[in-house]
This record gives C-alpha cells, sequence and structure tokens, in this order.
C-alpha cells in the first residue's frame, strides 16, 4: 500500500526505517513539520533546540556518540549553524548524521531567497537532492549508508516544493541499527591546528572517493528518450521539466548533486544535440558543467530569481505561450497575513505607532506584522536574533552623532531564546540606551506554535523547567526591566514612557499567550478565562474609525450607515478597541 | 497516458480549504490514480490568501499548477475566484462561493471590496455559485461550508463513483461526521440543480 505524504512526512519515515536515534531542530517553514513528525516516534529522541547551531551541535554530539543522528532547519538556519558544519566535515562521524537544509525558492516565507547547495561545496560534504516523497524517505535511508560509508555528515537539500508536496510513498523495512561504541579518538575529534591540518589532506581523499560514487550510483540515473535535446535536472526542477519536455528529451537525474558526477554528465553531453541544465536558484551545477569544459544552456534563459515552474520552462526553452483567461489577479485587492484577532502584540504595537522619533528594530516572527498598515510599526528586520544586536548599532550612532531618536527593539519569546540572548548581552555589556522589548506570547508562533525553553514543554510533551525570562534578562545585565499585559494600553505605554526616560538599557516584557495556542493548565490558571466577544453600540458609535487604526481583522466600517460593526466569528474580546474608542461605544458583551 | 486533471482549491486563512483537500486527496488515491497535491503553509493562519493545488491522473509530475491549467477552480471566497481565475483553462469551471470576507486593506477603507465579481465571473466562465455558508448554516453549522463546495467540486469533476461519505467518516472528529455527510449531500444536490 502506498502513502500520500509530505516531504517532510516522508522524512520522517526515512528517520525511521534507517535506525535514526537522535533528532533535534529550530522551528523555520518549510522544514517545522519535520521534528513535529519524527517526535511522534518513539524509537527517536526528538528535541527543538534553542537555535539551529544548537541543533547541529546536538545531533553532531549523537553522532560522535555512535548513534545515527539527524538535524533540521530552513535555510537561513543553516548560516546559524555553518560553524560546528564546517568543523564537523573535517572530523567526520561516528554514527551517520545528516543536516536537512530546507530552502525556499520563491521567499514564500523568508527574508532571502538563498541557494544551500552552496554549503555542500563550501563544507565538502556529500549531498542528496530529493524531488518527490518517495526519494525524501529512501535518500534518508541512502545518507545513513553514505554516511557511514565514507565517514562523513551528508546534506540533505528540500525546498518548499518537495517540503510541502504530497506525493505516493512506498515503505521500506526497518534496518534494526544499534549504536556502535563510543571511542575516545583525539587525532578525529579534537580540532586542533596539528590535527586540522591532517584532517583537510583526509578530507580531500574522501571527496575523491564520493566523487567516484557520484559517477556509479543510481541516484544519479539517465532516462534515454529522444536525444536532440538533453536535461541535466535535479530536485523539484526534475519534475518541472518532465512535465514540459516529456519523452521529447533525455534526462540525467541528479541525486546526489555534490561532489557532481562529471563523468556520466560528459558521457551524456556526448550523445545529445542540446544541452539544458535546468535548475532553481542559482547555477551550480551549470558553473561547475562550464567549468569542467561542456558546453550547457542554462541561465542565460532561466531567471537565477524565483521559484521555477513548468510554465517559466516552457517558455523560456521552447517559446511557449498559453491562451489566458483575461483577468488581472494582481489588480484584485491584496489579502496580506495580519495579527489575527484577540493578537496580544496588537495592544503593543498599537501604544508604540503613537510615540514619536523612533527607530524600531524588529526581528523575525509574528510580530514582524506590527508593521504593516495601519500599525506601521517597524522600521528594520534582518535575521533572528538582530532586533537588539543592530538597534544597539543604530542607537550608539544616533547618540555619537548627537542625534535625538531613540532605538526601540523587538523580539518574541523564541527569537529570545534563539540568539536575541547574545544582543541582548551585548547592550547591557556595552550599555546603549536601547528599549528592548520582548514580546512573550508564551509559544513559538509564526510557525504554528512550537514549544520553547519557556513554554513549560518538551518537543515530545514532557513538562520541563521553564526558563524565566526576567530573571534571564537581569543576569545578563539588564538592571531597568518591566512586565505589562499589552492589552491593557495605559500600563504599555506607561512602561514605554519610562523605558524611553532612562539613560541605560532596559527591557520590556510584554506577557500574555498567543491567542491561537492550546493554553496549558498553568496558561490557564495564570491568565484567566478572557474569551468573549466585544460588541458596537451602534447609537453611541460616531463613526470615527479610531478603533479601526488598532488593524483588528474583526473590525470593518460601514460606509453607508458610518458605523463599526465587530465580527462576532473573529472577535475573542481582547478589549483593545474598547479602550481606543473615545465614546465608550465598545462593550464587552456579558461584563 | 490518460489525461491528467487539475483542481485549485483557493481561499482564505481559517475557511478550511485544507480539510477538503485532504478528504479529496484521500479519495484519489483509494480510486488508484497517481496524485500529487502541493500546499504553501506559513501564513495561513493570519488571514492571509491560501491555495492547495490536486493533481491526478496516471502520472503525475509537477506538484503545482501552472496558469491556465485548472480544470476547476473551487473558491470558498468570492474574492479569490478573481484573484486565481488566470490558473482556470478557458474552457474550465469555476464553483464559487457566494460568501465575502474583506481583506486588510478594505477593512481600512483603503481599497474597496471589487464589486460584480460573480457577473464578472459568468461573463468570462463556466460558473456555479453556491451559498454553501447559507446552506451549512440551515444544517447547523457554517463551518461546514467547506465540505458543501467540495460536494459542489465533485460533482462537477464526475468523481461520485468514490466512497466520499466514509472517507468523511474517517476523517473529521466523531461528532462532527453527520454534519460533514449533511454538507458534503447538500452540496453535491446544489450542483445538479
Amino acid at each position: 500500500m502506498k502513502h500520500l505524504l509530505t516531504g517532510n512526512e516522508a522524512v520522517t519515515r526515512g528517520a525511521y526505517e534507517a535506525s535514526i536515534a537522535y533528532a533535534a531542530a529550530y522551528p523555520g517553514t518549510p522544514s517545522t513539520e519535520i521534528l513535529e513528525n519524527i517526535a511522534t516516534n518513539k524509537e527517536i529522541i526528538a528535541e527543538w533546540a534553542p537555535n539551529e547551531k544548537v541543533a547541529l551541535e546536538s545531533a553532531i554530539g549523537a553522532s560522535i556518540a555512535g548513534a545515527r543522528s539527524l538535524a533540521a532547519m530552513k535555510m537561513v538556519g543553516v548560516n546559524v549553524a555553518a560553524d560546528p558544519l564546517m568543523s564537523f566535515a573535517y572530523t567526520g562521524v561516528n554514527g551517520g548524521m545528516v543536516l536537512i537544509s530546507a530552502d525556499d525558492p520563491g521567499l514564500h516565507s523568508s527574508q532571502n531567497e538563498q541557494d544551500n547547495r552552496t554549503y555542500a561545496k563550501f563544507a565538502k560534504i556529500p549531498m542528496l537532492e530529493p524531488s518527490d516523497s518517495q526519494e525524501c524517505k529512501n535518500m534518508i535511508v541512502a545518507a545513513m549508508d553514505i554516511s557511514e560509508k565514507y565517514d562523513t555528515p551528508v546534506f540533505f537539500r528540500m525546498t518548499t516544493r518537495v517540503c510541502h508536496s504530497k506525493s505516493l510513498v512506498e515503505f521500506g523495512e526497518r534496518q534494526e541499527i544499534t549504536k556502535k561504541p563510543y571511542v575516545r579518538n583525539l587525532q578525529k575529534y579534537d580540532l586542533v591546528p596539528a590535527v586540522s591540518r591532517k584532517l583537510h589532506v583526509i578530507l580531500e581523499g574522501k571527496l575523491k572517493q564520493l566523487t567516484a560514487f557520484s559517477n556509479e550510483t543510481e541516484l544519479n540515473f539517465i532516462q534515454w528518450n529522444d536525444k536532440k535535446i538533453g536535461i541535466i535536472t535535479a530536485g523539484a526542477a526534475y519534475q518541472y521539466a518532465q512535465e514540459v519536455f516529456g519523452t521529447t528529451a533525455s534526462y540525467l537525474k541528479i541525486g546526489f548533486s555534490f561532489p557532481l558526477p562529471m563523468e556520466k554528465i560528459k558521457a551524456f553531453a556526448q550523445e545529445v544535440e542540446i544541452l539544458y541544465v535546468i535548475e532553481e536558484l542559482e547555477p551550480f551545477m551549470e558553473e561547475q558543467i562550464k567549468a569542467a569544459g561542456i558546453a550547457c544552456i542554462g541561465k542565460e534563459k532561466i531567471s537565477n530569481c524565483g521559484e521555477l515552474n513548468p510554465e517559466i520552462i516552457g517558455k523560456a526553452l521552447l517559446g511557449l505561450e498559453k491562451d489566458l483567461i483575461t483577468c488581472d489577479g494582481s489588480a484584485v485587492p491584496n489579502r496580506p497575513p495580519i495579527l489575527c484577532a484577540g493578537c496580544p502584540h496588537r495592544g503593543f504595537f498599537y501604544q508604540l505607532s503613537k510615540q514619536k522619533n523612533l527607530m524600531i528594530s524588529s526581528d523575525i516572527g509574528c510580530y514582524g506584522l506590527g508593521g504593516a498598515e495601519p500599525l506601521d510599526a517597524k522600521d528594520s528586520c534582518i535575521c533572528m536574533g538582530a532586533g537588539a544586536s543592530v538597534g544597539h548599532g543604530v542607537q550608539k550612532m544616533f547618540n555619537k552623532f548627537n542625534e535625538t531618536k531613540r532605538v526601540v527593539a523587538i523580539m518574541g519569546d523564541s527569537t529570545f531564546f534563539h540568539t536575541g540572548m547574545n544582543s541582548l548581552l551585548h547592550v547591557a555589556y556595552n550599555r546603549s540606551n536601547t528599549v528592548t522589548v520582548i514580546l512573550d506570547n508564551r509559544t513559538t508562533g509564526m510557525t504554528g506554535h512550537q514549544e520553547n525553553p519557556g513554554s513549560g514543554f518538551t518537543l515530545q510533551g514532557m513538562p520541563t523547567k521553564i526558563i524565566d525570562i526576567p530573571e534571564l534578562v537581569k543576569a545578563l545585565g539588564i538592571d531597568q526591566i518591566k512586565v505589562v499585559n499589552p492589552l491593557v494600553l495605559p500600563e504599555v505605554k506607561a512602561a514605554l514612557d519610562w523605558a524611553l526616560a532612562l539613560d541605560e538599557p532596559s527591557v520590556i516584557i510584554t506577557r500574555w499567550p498567543c491567542v491561537l495556542k492550546k493554553h496549558s493548565v498553568k496558561d490557564k490558571t495564570e491568565f484567566g478565562n478572557y474569551m468573549g466577544t466585544c460588541k458596537v453600540d451602534e447609537e453611541k458609535c460616531i463613526g470615527c474609525r479610531a478603533c479601526i487604526k488598532t488593524g483588528c481583522p474583526s473590525l470593518s466600517f460601514n460606509k453607508e450607515t458610518k458605523k463599526v460593526k465587530i465580527d462576532a466569528a473573529q472577535c475573542v474580546g481582547c478589549k483593545v478597541c474598547l479602550q481606543v474608542c473615545p465614546v465608550q461605544a465598545i462593550n464587552k458583551v456579558g461584563e | 497516458m490518460s489525461e491528467i486533471k487539475n483542481i485549485l482549491l483557493v481561499g482564505v486563512g481559517g475557511q478550511g480549504t485544507i480539510l477538503a483537500s485532504k478528504i479529496l486527496s484521500t479519495g484519489l488515491v483509494q480510486a488508484g490514480y497517481d496524485v500529487k497535491m502541493s500546499e504553501v503553509h506559513g501564513m495561513a493562519q493570519r488571514g492571509g490568501s491560501v491555495t492547495t493545488q490536486v493533481r491526478y491522473g496516471e502520472k503525475v509530475f509537477s506538484p503545482i499548477i501552472d496558469k491556465g491549467e485548472a480544470d476547476i477552480l473551487v473558491a470558498f471566497e468570492k474574492m479569490e475566484a478573481l484573484r486565481w481565475l488566470e490558473y482556470l483553462k478557458p474552457n474550465g469551471t469555476v464553483i464559487v462561493n457566494d460568501y465575502q470576507i474583506s481583506s486588510a486593506p478594505i477593512l481600512m477603507g483603503k481599497q474597496d471590496y471589487p464589486e460584480g465579481i460573480l457577473e464578472t465571473l459568468t461573463s468570462k466562465v463556466s460558473t456555479t455559485i453556491i451559498n454553501a455558508s447559507e446552506i451549512a448554516k440551515e444544517l447547523g453549522n457554517v463551518k461546514a461550508m467547506n465540505i458543501v463546495l467540495f460536494g459542489a467540486m465533485v460533482t462537477a469533476m464526475k468523481l461520485t463513483d468514490i466512497s466520499w461519505e466514509a472517507i468523511i467518516a474517517d476523517t473529521v472528529k466523531p461528532k462532527f461526521v453527520e454534519l460533514n455527510v449533511k454538507a458534503f449531500k447538500a452540496g453535491m444536490i446544489a450542483n445538479t440543480k
């Protein structure tokens, strides 16, 4: 029987079949569901790490201990984990180890469009690139064998369409593999210069062996059809190429994409008249193929920007044009994601947007949506944990050059634990009067409610120590700390006024759970049952639209009646709109 | 090779497109088709525009549907039908829920909700208008409008031979089975009138 699975679910099955014993990750779209699914497997210890570097390092530890392990992250997470990655390539493994990089061509939910295949070449480790869910499952099993045979971590590159598309998967048998013994070996695991010099030479030798393997393995296979056009392709692009060319072209499908099988590529190129390289994002294969003296056509026809699809390939290589229904979808009003009705961030951002002369250094998370109209409270967002450190640099320069602008740095609870802590330490140590705000919504919101060190539970559902954010902030060297309820506007305003009057580092922590989060027993005790609905008294409403400026999606303004209406299906009764109404026309039902 | 069929479901985060597509793909696999389905996750819960693409046939390659390739466009919200209309084949069919959800720029009064959407659709393509929220409300729960639309789509795609009721029973929580089966039947009937 075949199973319809996403690539992420299929990876989980592969991990089970290959007897992986340890898996760690930090959540990030499109990789998040890999660990969420693995966590349901009793055979595997699965953990959320505070960040990707820690996730990879603990998977490295599991490998050194002798067990098979896996780390998963979105592509920008690999930047965070790049330090251990580069060095682990030198030591090699004990138990097999695979690093999954989930790239996001088209930026469905990311801050850049980097092509992480470059990392495999950079770190000098083998790379696998599945193109559908069956390959995701099979290649995790293959990755473990390759890792142990060649004594190297394996880079496993997925993309949004591979991670989140469902296709049919046939399961295999589980290989029962027990942990290898741990052996202390300084010449392998102690990367001091004298050891690393030798290991670099050994690594180059491994790459030669891996190149030979790449030329032999069926992970790189040829499908002969018509030989007029030959196509070298990998990942999701393989599916798109077949969609366009069908049996009118021959394919060299690359599943093992570093080191490239250059002998196989040469042989394939000699048999075909025109050679296309079809790959998403950067000319990773194309550049190496051209450097080997093989003529091919690639990025001169197909852009390295954006996500590929069959339409782009058909237009670029075959000049295909289709008849379309004339309807300009881009003229339809946008439907951007917004802070949910009842989102605890709304009250904070509403009040922040009222403050003048600020530079707002934000970070990665739902609170980035505080930058959207009408709240419009954001100046920058660079990467995870950058809010406070970028803010610190800005504030230092404002102060040095006698500018009066003040910096408010924003981060969420999970981002604080990720790398925001380090940034705040910098603020405390080097004493900028940056106001740092930690929006603690008791969960990791944007990626869909994953536990984190502050939430009280592990990934596999065990109750655990709750890391106390105010205590931790204090320990980092911040003396000025206030904890507020972000839904009580006067409280937020008072805290902002207080912090902006200080000439030293300060931290405001807003503490209220995400409205979509399943509340734990502890949450219910602390926050009570506040859910309800607000209602507009149409007699009193003067149509001033002050409440609309909170940006709540449950509010709408009727142009004919000049009154505001609250959609009871969406409203949870957070009372932010109620507080901004100048004529007290909004009431919470039942209060 | 038999022809590949493409179904595009579009709506707004929270409308239940994902449940509908889960039932759909389960049924297609049971019927012996090769199936691929693509969804973009991430910000779906935050009121954004959401799409699910389902392709089935003897052998499916791409998991995504290009512009001009969908055999049917099922719009859970009117404005979304307009946004995705270009993805429909010129001789394809739209099933549109006569239901409006204003997006942020409209709520704030910066833009107006497009007028005459149903007329525009009808003038361009074969269009079936379903008042799924009314039908679901009559059955007792407005949220079942996703399954009403699903029923209408099953009729349009001539997929009535699949045992959908059993799949619905296996997919939704026990207390919602009866409601969803009713919604499914009502949707099928609504599209045969």
